[in-house]
């Protein structure tokens, strides 16, 4: 019963507060514009249903091959700074200051350098942008991450550098990779929705494009409409790394 | 003749000084235990008899070759990804041993250590004594002529303690080398070793030594007898004095 209970209560608590938005819109006489009821949301959904699954797909699409690129450049670059604490050094603030400007304020000058007729790659060169850090990190702090005493124990059989790499530091490394491109597939998705807006209604075709041509017209039951499918793909999403990263854990462990 | 020793070394580190200046000198086939409170550079010492670290005065004298020197930290210190034989297998795979010569190696190792049909098993499924046990495999594996233990059993419980401390004794019988091992506790140092060392509050000195009787590996029964616990007393007496110093 209470397993039942705990399970159902999410859902009970999202029933609420639809019903009471609902009765709300209704009763106050919101105008739709302002404020559509959920039924018309649902109506919106129903009506826009797959035009709103290209535009999702076109999204997550987007943000999965930044992710691969980001995984692919963030690795490369940890393992040539991992082997040298100078590089380290020197790329550090360089990687800090690339994670602390906001995706949006490069944005446009990406779109320039992508060229105005390419949005699509300007949206997965911005998404790859705000990917990288997070895996960059982790890569990094996982290549030093090794066991201390194991450290001692290859230096007593006196282990070469490639050993010392192979068997040691990239499995070593290898839970905060997993975390690392974890928090990097949630901000890929941030990064390309944020690069679809600033690419405009002309640029691109993703849920951002959605949201930016139903508002344009005002049709607000359609906004929240792709706000429902871009909040029901990111929970879908944490969902599938989180499953993920517990698989990967539980074969990297035994258990 | 002379596995290993340490001749008036000391380690200074930039906090201060750690060890010494110490003496220590390791015969063949030799237990010797290493007692002393925390802090008084125990560890530091058998990173100098390991070859892990260069004293910054004094000098260390060691005969065993590469391969030919074991550890055993406080904890297992096993690598998660690996199963129990490939944790064992370890040293010599790093020394270049084929794969399947060295898996042949770590099994024979492992059941030497009561862990046949664990083989398989990774870090994560094995009890903290098994993980010991696994541990002190991967450093027989070699057939070291000198193993150093760091406080191998402080984690833990009694009885997996004494249990591992025969265990110990009878390794070490069927191929006597020799053993250093640093441990907080004074009647495991009395049973386990044919000397014990003593050291003062760090940075450590020698504050004595004492011979413990007996042969070795100990007879059923060893720790009730009044041989063990006069030496106990001895060793406490020097440990008390070594701390006021």
């Amino acid at each position: 019963m209470s397993r039942l209970l705990r399970a159902l209560a999410p859902f009970v608590l999202i029933a609420l507060l639809l019903a009471g938005w609902e009765a709300a819109c209704r009763v106050l006489a919101v105008p739709a514009y302002f404020l559509p009821t959920p039924s018309a949301v649902i109506q919106a959904l129903a009506a826009d249903g797959p035009g709103l699954l290209r535009s999702a797909w076109n999204t997550l699409s987007m943000a999965l091959i930044a992710l691969l690129v980001a995984s692919a450049i963030a690795q490369a670059l940890a393992l040539v700074v991992g082997l040298s604490p100078i590089l380290e050094r020197a790329v550090r603030p360089l990687a800090v200051v690339l994670q602390v400007t906001p995706v949006v304020a490069i944005a446009p000058l990406v779109l320039i350098w992508a060229g105005l007729d390419h949005a699509g790659r300007a949206i997965v060169a911005l998404a790859a942008v705000v990917a990288f850090f997070p895996i960059f990190s982790g890569a990094v702090t996982g290549l030093k991450a090794a066991d201390p005493d194991l450290e001692r124990l290859f230096d007593l059989y006196g282990a070469g550098r490639l050993q010392r790499l192979t068997r040691l530091r990239l499995p070593s490394a290898l839970p905060y990779l997993l975390e690392g491109h974890k928090v990097a597939a949630g901000l890929a998705v941030i990064g390309a929705v944020v690069a679809e807006f600033v690419a405009g209604s002309g640029g691109s075709q993703g849920l951002a494009w959605r949201i930016l041509e139903a508002g344009n017209r005002l049709q607000t039951a359609r906004m929240f409409a792709a706000l429902v499918v871009l909040g029901v793909m990111g929970a879908v999403l944490h969902a599938a790394l989180e499953a993920g990263e517990r698989a990967g854990l539980r074969w990297w462990r035994g258990r | 003749m002379t596995v290993a020793a340490l001749r008036e070394v000391t380690v200074d580190y930039p906090r201060g000084r750690a060890l010494g200046p110490f003496s220590l000198g390791i015969g063949a086939g030799e237990i010797v235990a290493l007692v002393g409170p925390s802090g008084c550079g125990k560890s530091t010492a058998m990173r100098l008899l390991a070859g892990l670290e260069a004293p910054s005065g004094g000098t260390v004298e060691r005969t065993p070759g590469r391969g030919e020197t074991a550890v055993v930290f406080q904890a297992p210190t096993l690598a998660p990804w690996l199963s129990a034989r490939a944790n064992a297998a370890l040293p010599l795979e790093l020394a270049g041993v084929r794969r399947a010569e060295a898996a042949a190696r770590a099994d024979e190792a492992l059941a030497r250590v009561g862990l046949a049909g664990a083989e398989a098993a990774r870090p994560a499924q094995l009890s903290g004594g098994m993980a010991m046990r696994v541990s002190l495999a991967r450093a027989l594996v070699t057939g070291p002529k000198l193993l150093l233990l760091d406080e191998p059993f402080a984690a833990l419980d009694e009885i997996t303690r004494r249990a591992l401390a025969d265990d110990v004794l009878a390794l070490w019988a069927a191929a006597k080398p020799a053993i250093v091992f640093v441990t907080h506790n004074v009647e495991e140092a009395v049973y386990m070793a044919s000397r014990v060392v003593v050291m003062t509050k760090g940075p450590g000195r020698t504050a004595g030594e004492v011979a413990a009787t007996g042969a070795l590996p100990r007879p059923e029964g060893f720790r009730t007898t009044p041989d063990f616990r006069t030496t106990v007393e001895a060793v406490s007496a020097l440990l008390a004095q070594g701390m006021a110093a």
